[in-house]
């Protein structure tokens, strides 16, 4: 491995990790889209800041570009307040603006530099080793490198720092203010962080790498716990995982970088998608089933309480009677007998003692709708499950 | 080339009307279509589909080889489709909401997108330059074809609209209300959202990724401030979004580097800044006069009551009173003065004024107001 390699896969991870604190937080506040709008408005800025300094490298451009992320969150919120759209709508009509009068700033003025669309919005990881930082004329590194890892530590530092204003603001805004935060300016300081982050990153690996950076790990996170600190520390660790993955299977591809890690994030976060132990899609649909047949099996039994009459509780006639399908009346029965809440004598199904009181319960949580009932029914429900 | 010499080639230039009529159609597609996704509060889904679209035409040119666009529309419109199956899949099936989503799909799509593309860059076949005209769009590659093809969707969803309106708009206000009416409340969103993203497709090649969910939101939430009746509604975003093509078109083609997409990205936003600030019933602007006029109107009342209690204690409504007792309240100008005499509510006399028997009953009215919400 060259050290332009180590460099490479150095960058990619110090940019997952400093993507994914903001990231979190962007997920939690439900605002995952901000990310989005953010990383094409802030072209305007880049392009004036190239204009002011002529110098691609200038810390001005960082700084203005971070400047029109904050200025395109404060537009959102401006239009927002007025009514007039609602905030989906403010975000979608903000960001093509402010990227549209940029692409044409550029296409205007700056045809003779290398400062071109797609650079800015796809960006490429392999050139970031070019670009060294010389002090006194000593290499020290590549540039990127000390840009994003002062972000690196500047948010790591906020983030121990304010860990629990942000916290509080996150889960319980009113509380926040109350507390004496002002949610106010945490929300503005994480919207500067994210801004900033966009900044610093994309240069690396484009604007929708910053996005899937920012928001697939925090959403892998949140399928996998329910803990704020756990979260953070998935979603870095995620993050860092699928850059170094994606960075060797682009190595093997020989495709784009900043692709091939998306890519990995998309397949990573697939398979979180589908098999996350309780938020799971498998889980979460495999749990209705079960909730579906305890439901079923409670209307079966009700019915099986109000009719005393033989004729009603007849194996055939069941399926008549409450509409089930042949199958769905199977795996009810089989359930009920399992547990010995019903009897089955010569066709003709009876309640048990154990049915009967399972039942009465049941009657009684309905109409009272008082919680000790449910308590205990919740009990009752687990022995169904085993 | 200026605008009045546009619009003199427009009625010559063979590929001038091509593209002129293109991004005229797709404007008011995109308008007519887009009130359905603002007023579902969808308006998002737009940027994220016209990303999820990429791979889709990266595949299609994989594995077809061509570059016909119809082929590369159709495996956008297939990834498209995906990608939006997956954001409801997410949005119903996991704790995960709308935004994230989105943009989890947006993002996670447009990165294989682009890991494709780098793939077949290196493919040997030359044939693949220009399939990041989809990514920055380019309204001059558009041909006649295109335009058909426009066309046709555009019918089709005219068509579609016309037949399911009602349907729609019951949709649209009371989702519950239309399943409980027995409508197949699946059926319609599926073919609404299916047409919306067609919509998106077919605007990749001549807006561009980025700037089409602006073509899709600007012209509807334009629209949306002139009128509070969906059909009404349609009808201006579509005027809109077919204006924002025409102005779109004709400004760039007007002048040298400026490409087509952002250009009628930017009219169409001029069109909504207007709209926000200038329509009469919701526009910023006269929300603002009206609410300085209540303002006006409380201190009008608020002399007027104060007043009111001075002449309370007289037998003689219109006994005449010093304007210099008034000093010790604030809430008086000579210009207010003036406005409650216009009004014919006081008479004013020097330095003296009095109630007059109107002013007297409304003032009245007044103080009754104000201690029954006491």
């Amino acid at each position: 491995m060259s050290s332009a390699q180590l460099e490479i896969q150095l960058i990619a991870c110090l940019v997952a990790i400093a993507c994914a604190i903001p990231g979190t937080f962007l997920v939690l506040r439900k605002m995952a889209m901000i990310s989005d709008a953010i990383s094409h408005s802030i072209l305007p800025g880049l392009v004036i800041g190239f204009f002011l300094t002529e110098d691609l490298n200038s810390p001005w451009l960082i700084l203005l570009a971070a400047v029109t992320g904050v200025i395109t969150v404060v537009l959102v919120e401006y239009i927002q307040k007025t009514g007039l759209v609602k905030e989906d709508t403010a975000i979608g009509l903000v960001f093509p603006a402010l990227f549209s009068i940029g692409v044409i700033l550029i296409a205007k003025n700056a045809n003779d530099v290398h400062l071109d669309v797609d650079a800015v919005l796809l960006g490429e990881l392999a050139f970031a080793p070019f670009d060294r930082l010389i002090v006194n004329g000593v290499d020290i590194g590549a540039k990127s490198l000390w840009v994003i890892g002062s972000i690196v530590v500047v948010t790591l530092i906020l983030l121990f720092t304010f860990f629990k204003e942000l916290k509080v603001s996150t889960f319980d805004k009113q509380l926040a203010a109350t507390l004496g935060f002002s949610p106010l300016v945490i929300h503005y300081g994480l919207m500067s962080v994210a801004s900033v982050t966009t900044v610093g990153a994309f240069d690396a690996v484009g604007a929708i790498l910053v996005v899937a950076l920012m928001i697939a790990p925090a959403a892998m996170a949140y399928l996998l716990t329910n803990d704020l600190k756990k979260m953070l520390i998935i979603a870095v660790v995620s993050g860092v995982v699928s850059a170094l993955i994606g960075y060797w299977v682009a190595h093997y591809l020989d495709a784009s970088i900043a692709g091939s890690m998306t890519t990995v994030l998309g397949v990573l976060f697939l398979l979180v998608y589908l098999f996350a132990p309780s938020k799971g899609l498998i889980s979460v649909v495999f749990r209705q089933k079960r909730q579906q047949v305890e439901v079923y099996l409670l209307t079966f039994m009700l019915h099986l309480q109000n009719h005393t009459e033989e004729s009603e509780r007849h194996i055939n006639h069941l399926g008549e009677h409450i509409n089930w399908g042949k199958m769905q009346s199977k795996t009810v029965l089989d359930l009920a007998l399992k547990n010995n809440m019903i009897v089955i004598d010569d066709n003709i199904i009876s309640l048990t003692e154990k049915g009967q009181g399972f039942t009465n319960k049941a009657i009684d949580y309905i109409t009272t709708n008082s919680t000790v009932a449910i308590e205990e029914m919740k009990e009752d429900f687990f022995l169904f499950r085993g | 080339m200026n605008i009045t010499e546009y619009f003199n080639l427009l009625f010559t230039d063979y590929t001038l009307q091509t593209i002129t009529l293109g991004t005229a159609v797709l404007g008011a597609l995109c308008g007519m279509l887009g009130s359905f996704a603002v007023l579902r509060k969808q308006s998002l889904l737009g940027d994220a589909i016209s990303h999820a679209a990429l791979p889709g035409i990266a595949l299609a040119f994989l594995i077809t080889g061509a570059k016909d666009s119809n082929t590369l529309l159709l495996g956008a419109l297939v990834s498209g489709l995906v990608g939006t199956f997956w954001i409801r899949g997410i949005v119903k099936k996991t704790h995960l909401k709308t935004d994230t989503a989105l943009g989890l799909i947006l993002s996670l799509f447009f990165g294989f997108g682009m890991l494709l593309l780098t793939f077949i860059q290196k493919m040997p076949n030359a044939n693949q330059a220009g399939l990041d005209k989809y990514l920055f769009g380019q309204a001059a590659t558009l041909v006649a074809s295109d335009v058909w093809t426009m066309c046709i969707i555009a019918g089709l969803s005219l068509l579609i609209l016309l037949v399911f309106w009602k349907e729609f708009k019951l949709l649209l206000f009371d989702a519950d209300y239309t399943k409980s009416l027995g409508f197949n409340v699946k059926f319609l969103d599926v073919l609404i959202t299916f047409f919306i993203v067609i919509s998106i497709v077919v605007g990749l090649q001549t807006v561009g990724v980025v700037l089409m969910s602006a073509m899709l939101l600007a012209p509807a939430a334009a629209a949306r401030q002139w009128t509070n009746s969906l059909s009404v509604m349609v009808v201006l975003a579509a005027i809109f979004g077919a204006f924002s093509g025409v102005f779109g078109t004709a400004i760039s083609a007007s002048s040298n580097n400026l490409s087509t997409g952002p250009v009628i990205v930017l009219i169409a936003a001029v069109f909504v800044l207007f709209s926000f600030v200038f329509s009469p019933k919701r526009g910023l602007l006269f929300r603002e006069i009206r609410y300085r006029n209540n303002r006006k109107d409380l201190e009008l009342n608020k002399t007027l009551a104060f007043m009111y209690q001075i002449v309370e204690s007289h037998d003689n409504i219109d006994h005449p009173h010093a304007i210099k007792i008034l000093n010790n309240f604030h809430g008086f100008t000579r210009k207010s003065l003036q406005k409650l005499e216009d009004r014919e509510l006081i008479t004013v006399t020097k330095t003296m004024w009095s109630l007059t028997e109107k002013g007297f009953t409304t003032a009245a009215n007044l103080y009754n107001q104000l201690e029954e919400n006491e």
